[in-house]
């Protein structure tokens, strides 16, 4: 079995990073802090890697199906028997597939930042906040009760709105933050409340009584939370759809995602951790986590399908019009993600039906590898030109061979083409979407073809072209940031050959995941499509992009403007919400509430102005009032009361 | 010669409470009034003692109250006294209105 202490370990030694640089880095550790948390975060890493290994092939398996295995479980806070937030640990194959991703691209980070944030002044903090950040993650999938995953849930969104305003001197890192947090939090209210309907009807907040109580047909509870309804929709449903709103939000989904680009203000390798690979792929990892609950109402499934097909194609458009290379990035996280969220939206729950599930889990492990090798690529080459903007780049493979390298090698695996990484985990999911709903499975197909697309034209537009300024820096950066490019760069190349249907699987079964040479014709060649029209545009500067754009017209405008989101939001909240709630509701706080307060204060002072002269200091005249008081009740008690 | 009664007794001790209390209120010595305090509360001891003689006379209530009452009214002297001679000290004055420092 398991020992739990070691598990423990592996979420308590970036806490213990969090708290040693917190306190004591910047008197202590000014200069060794990326050491120290790089070294306890190694530590983590192997122990997670030793555990999910022991979990894979050791005691995980019993009579060939995964096992949820209950590590240990302290009750925290105890409402009711039953009813009870616990502090406890428990594997399963997600949560050892977590412990597998989380913390290796987390110290791939702490690596890569020793370089990349180097003369940093304020060095001991922002490695305090990646163990933080690092902690909760680990809490997160951990989690054996939902009301624990939820105070991690919140415990990323802080240490996300940390490390996004990290350099706090920049107005617009601090608008960023603010937004990020803002926007998740909201989502994260309809949660809250989400988390409150299930665990009420179930009885409980812990994950596996829920399962059992919600997720299945034949209990009292699941039937009488389907079929108590409120406003025509059944009360297991409107919480389902409320936890998947808090996902939606933690997950950038439409339209909950105009926090994610702007996210981007924050450093480079914080955008690989928490905004590629990790926090955001929480809201999947959620809903995948009560993914038999969610079975149990196939309309909000479908909206979870759909509003994962919606961001996919809606990112990339986006993805192909903007010109900050974090942006794109960002974009492209985006509709990758809703890549896993509509595959679990499709899945079912029984035999080849749930092949979406196991898709989506491997799509989010192979997109973590590559995701974060692209942002701390383009971390190395923002580094290298000091400017975001991809109009400042151009001709870079002549400078830097190595990074050219492996920044094909992601682009190739998020396009989609064999054997990188992402062809296995894409094809998986389109091969689900094709058996389950043909719209879904047309949009990925397209979307696919324009992911191959905007990957392409960023990388061209980058690497090939033209000379832009005489980079007249460093060379590449040193073996702390290239170390890490080539790791994952392998991890790329090499995740896809994970038969990642023998672990991981919704009922721990092996789902074999089969590779059909005919079906994956049509999508490889749509991304090789997609990357020919993208060379054919941007490989040599030419006047063709323009005309297309201006072909395009009014959509590429829109899509150029991110479809005014971010302008709709802008006027709902400032014209509307402010106008007609806040306002009104600011009007009343200052005059009712105050009003009242200042009253009773200005009418003391005014009271006491006029009786305070009866204090004259002179003691007989308070003999007086003394002799008065008596003769009064002197009157009072011998002729009035008798 | 009939020997004083309760009404007697009673007289003698309003008449020296509102000497007192006139003392209290006109004078401005503050020895003088402490002078008029004592007789306030001397008035008042004449009262206990005359209704414990005619009311209850065979209870000692009246008679323990007195003495009571005597103790504190030299402590109270003392004490008063006392804060007469500092206020001398710090004003060159025994007089009521300079110790008008304390108020709003």
């Amino acid at each position: 079995m398991p020992n739990t202490t070691l598990v423990l370990l592996i979420a308590l030694l970036p806490l213990a990073a969090f708290i040693l640089l917190g306190l004591w880095g910047k008197k202590l550790f000014s200069q060794s802090a990326g050491v120290i948390a790089t070294v306890l975060i190694l530590a983590a890493t192997m122990l997670a890697w030793y555990t999910a290994y022991k979990y894979f092939f050791v005691y995980g398996n019993t009579a060939g199906i995964y096992q949820k295995i209950p590590l240990f479980s302290y009750s925290w806070l105890s409402f009711s028997p039953g009813m009870s937030i616990d502090m406890g640990i428990v594997l399963d194959p997600i949560s050892a597939m977590m412990l597998v991703v989380v913390p290796f691209i987390s110290l791939m980070v702490h690596v890569y930042s020793l370089a990349y944030l180097k003369g940093e002044e304020r060095g001991a903090v922002y490695y305090a906040y990646l163990g933080l950040f690092t902690f909760a993650m680990l809490g997160l999938v951990l989690s054996a009760n939902i009301f624990q995953l939820y105070f991690f849930w919140e415990l990323v969104g802080v240490s996300s709105f940390l490390l996004i305003g990290f350099y706090y001197q920049k107005p617009s890192a601090v608008a960023a933050a603010k937004k990020a947090f803002i926007v998740t939090r909201f989502a994260d209210l309809g949660f809250l409340i989400g988390i409150l309907v299930l665990s009420s009807s179930a009885n409980s907040f812990d994950f596996a009584t829920i399962i059992q109580q919600l997720g299945n047909p034949q209990q009292a509870a699941a039937q009488s939370a389907t079929a108590a309804s409120f406003m025509g929709i059944s009360a297991l449903s409107w919480g389902v759809a409320l936890v998947f709103m808090g996902g939606a939000g933690k997950s950038a989904m439409l339209p909950l995602h105009i926090w994610l680009p702007d996210a981007m203000e924050g450093p480079t390798p914080v955008s690989a951790l928490i905004h590629a690979a990790t926090m955001v792929v929480a809201g999947v990892f959620l809903v995948a986590r009560l993914f038999l609950v969610f079975s149990m109402s196939p309309a909000v499934l479908q909206l979870v399908a759909y509003t994962g097909a919606g961001s996919a194609v809606f990112a990339a458009i986006i993805a192909c019009t903007q010109t900050d290379i974090k942006r794109v990035l960002a974009y492209s996280t985006m509709s990758q993600i809703g890549f896993m969220m509509f595959a679990l939206g499709i899945s079912g729950k029984e035999g080849d039906a749930a092949l979406g599930y196991t898709a989506s889990m491997f799509h989010l492990f192979t997109h973590a590898m590559f995701k974060a090798l692209l942002f701390l690529a383009a971390g190395s080459i923002i580094h290298f030109v000091h400017s975001n903007h991809m109009s400042n780049m151009g001709n870079l493979r002549k400078y830097m061979p190595v990074t050219h390298g492996v920044f094909l090698i992601a682009c190739l695996a998020i396009a989609g083409i064999p054997p990188f990484a992402g062809f296995f985990s894409k094809e998986a999911i389109l091969l689900a979407a094709f058996e389950q709903n043909k719209i879904i499975f047309y949009t990925a197909l397209f979307t696919s073809g324009l992911t191959a697309f905007y990957m392409f034209r960023l990388y061209f537009k980058i690497f090939w072209g033209t000379t832009q300024s005489d980079y007249h820096s460093h060379g590449e950066g040193g073996a702390a940031m290239l170390l890490p490019l080539l790791l994952l760069g392998v991890a790329s190349c090499a995740a896809g050959f994970i038969p990642f249907g023998n672990y991981v699987t919704l009922n721990g079964a092996v789902l074999p995941l089969h590779l059909h040479i005919g079906f994956s014709v049509a999508p490889v060649l749509l991304a090789l499509a997609g990357i020919a029209v993208a060379a054919w545009l941007y490989k040599k500067a030419n006047s063709r992009p323009a005309k297309l754009a201006a072909f395009m017209g009014s959509f590429y405008k829109w899509a150029a403007h991110k479809f005014y989101v971010d302008e709709l939001y802008n006027y709902v909240t400032q014209k509307i919400i402010f106008n007609l709630i806040a306002k009104p509701a600011a009007w009343i706080d200052k005059n009712v509430v105050d009003g009242l307060v200042n009253f009773s204060g200005n009418s003391t002072v005014l009271a006491s102005e006029k009786i305070k002269g009866w204090q004259s200091g002179k003691v007989q005249q308070y003999a007086t009032y003394f002799l008065v008081g008596i003769v009064v009740l002197a009157v009072v008690f011998i002729y009035l009361r008798k | 010669m009939s020997t004083p009664g309760l009404y007697h007794l009673l007289f003698v001790s309003t008449a020296l409470f509102f000497i007192g209390m006139y003392g209290f209120f006109t004078r401005r010595n503050l020895v003088t009034m402490l002078m008029s305090i004592e007789l306030l509360l001397n008035s008042v001891n004449i009262n206990f003692i005359a209704f414990n003689k005619y009311l209850w006379p065979n209870r000692l209530d009246g008679l323990f109250f007195t003495i009571f009452i005597i103790a504190i009214a030299a402590a109270e002297a003392a004490v008063a006294i006392a804060i007469i001679i500092n206020l001398y000290r710090t004003r060159q004055s025994i007089d009521v209105q300079a110790t008008e420092t304390l108020k709003h």
